[in-house]
């Protein structure tokens, strides 16, 4: 039953339209529940009490009575990999030995995370840019669950989490996004300092620590207490507006000092994609990340950005597998890779010029 | 902003990863250069967490949260509380790492709605304790007792509500 949702193309609801730069936006909420030590120093039996607790909670919650919800334990390694790779579940919940669930709704534009690193993740996310519906579907989530269990609050410190770095509104509002522009034009540790300024984190694809494969990037508020949701979201707002900004001056800038070297680039991933026989998750990645630049470029149809960004999860190690329907080694997972990418892109036309 | 060693305007600001959290410091000119901020090779911000520390522990006690059992030097390391009880336990420590970390130390975001109650009550309580101070101060005891009676009905209501 899990598996179905996990393997399901886009999740019943029409998905909106893919748009240059700007990849989805989530928003996550961090609670723990009063009188219960948090999941790092609480026993099994707490922790299964807050499990049981908590799926109470949101089981009464509309919007959420069509939900699926599990216990980590129950689920292979494979279906936690997938969910990691549809940044559903964090690296740190698919380690996780007991106790610990998790509640995902049909359709995957909301996964909570029961003792995660907190008791509670609330996590909302969309494609595209879009923080106004976002906050308002985790902020109607929040409120639903509060109703039946009370949360750890502070008057002054507001929600009182695990770690003292997402204290005040517990709130991680992120966009990811795609930035070859920054990327090639060898920008992006300039960027990434002078966003840190201002209160933004950049991170690599699967969050801290992780590589920015297909250049894309993680942005969020790094402070979450003395200032209110709305504050840091339009805050976060106004970085990400001139990140765009700078992103498509460095694209021009590009098409303009090396066009050659750019187009030849992006004419090659296609080749490739429509020709490799074993490729490896992170190469694949590179490729699919100079399509959509091309998509945004005008040079390939509009169709191939939603594409790209499907094949970006697709690539990742565990879909491969989900879709072969078993486990297997990593060289004979490359051929498959190598074949989903030939299928998509068989009939991908040659870059078109004539607008440059 | 104020310096995070004594009461002088902050110049100097620190920001440093330290077990891949950040951290920032205000420091005024005077402790930045006692601290040796001005020469990195020496620069730790756990010496500075450590005189942070230092004051805190004058008392020679450790400190301990009794609800959860966790110690001042579990929390150095791991970073993580371990109850919602150890932000009262460890709050002076917190105080001026939160001041670095955040826009501001006061929560400004959403109220949940069981904790409006409980918020209400609480600056009823405190308002009438300020009045009540003022009121012995001023030996005006007939009011003093009526503000006693009213704080101790709101304190046993709100005991109730929880």
């Amino acid at each position: 039953m899990f598996h179905n949702i996990l393997n399901k193309e886009s999740g019943g609801k029409k998905q909106p339209k893919a748009i240059p730069v700007t990849l989805s936006t989530r928003i996550r909420l961090a609670r723990n529940l009063r009188k219960f030590p948090f999941p790092g120093r609480a026993e099994v039996s707490q922790k299964r009490a807050v499990l049981s607790k908590c799926i109470d909670a949101i089981s009464g919650i509309k919007g959420l009575n069509n939900s699926i919800s599990v216990e980590v334990d129950d689920l292979s390694e494979l279906d936690r990999q997938i969910l990691v790779e549809q940044h559903l579940i964090s690296p740190e919940l698919s380690q996780v030995k007991e106790g610990s669930g998790i509640v995902l709704t049909q359709d995957r534009s909301c996964c909570i995370m029961i003792n995660e690193e907190d008791h509670l993740r609330i996590q909302v996310l969309r494609p595209g840019l879009d923080f106004s519906s976002v906050w308002k579907d985790a902020d109607e989530l929040d409120t639903g669950i509060e109703s039946a269990i009370s949360y750890a609050y502070d008057g002054d410190l507001g929600f009182l989490t695990a770690c003292p770095t997402n204290l005040g509104t517990g709130m991680r509002a992120s966009v990811m996004m795609h930035l070859p522009g920054l990327v090639m034009s060898k920008n992006m540790d300039r960027v990434i300092n002078a966003v840190n300024q201002l209160g933004i984190a950049v991170r690599g694809l699967f969050g801290e620590g992780s590589d920015a494969n297909g250049s894309i990037f993680q942005i969020s508020n790094q402070q979450t207490l003395g200032e209110s949701e709305s504050a840091i979201i339009d805050r976060l707002n106004l970085t990400l507006e001139s990140l765009v900004k700078q992103e498509n001056f460095a694209r021009a800038k590009l098409l303009q000092d090396d066009k050659s070297r750019l187009i030849d680039k992006m004419s090659r991933a296609i080749g490739s994609l429509k020709t490799c026989h074993l490729i490896q998750s992170a190469e694949a990645m590179d490729l699919l990340s100079l399509v959509r630049l091309a998509t945004d470029f005008g040079m390939m149809p509009e169709k191939f950005r939603g594409l790209a960004d499907r094949m970006f999860i697709e690539v990742q190690p565990g879909h491969v597998q989900l879709s072969a329907g078993k486990v297997i080694d990593p060289s004979f997972r490359d051929e498959l890779r190598a074949e989903l990418l030939r299928n998509h892109f068989l009939r991908a036309p040659l870059l078109d010029l004539s607008s440059h | 902003m104020k310096c995070h060693h004594c009461d002088n305007q902050a110049t100097v600001h620190l920001t440093q990863i330290l077990n891949g959290q950040m951290h920032k410091m205000d420091l005024c000119e005077a402790c930045a250069q006692a601290k040796g901020v001005t020469n990195p090779e020496n620069l730790s911000i756990s010496n500075l967490m450590d005189k942070v520390e230092l004051d805190v522990d004058s008392s020679g006690t450790t400190m301990v949260c009794e609800s959860c059992g966790i110690t001042h030097q579990e929390f150095k390391k791991g970073g993580r509380l371990g109850c919602e009880a150890c932000y009262h336990v460890f709050r002076p420590i917190l105080d001026p790492l939160l001041d670095g970390m955040h826009a501001g130390t006061k929560h400004l975001g959403k109220v949940p709605s069981s904790s409006e109650s409980r918020i209400q009550f609480e600056q009823s309580i405190h308002s009438l304790k300020k009045k009540l101070k003022d009121a012995v101060e001023k030996e005006d005891y007939e009011e003093a007792a009526q503000l006693r009676d009213n704080l101790h009905d709101l304190e046993s209501q709100k005991h109730l509500s929880e």
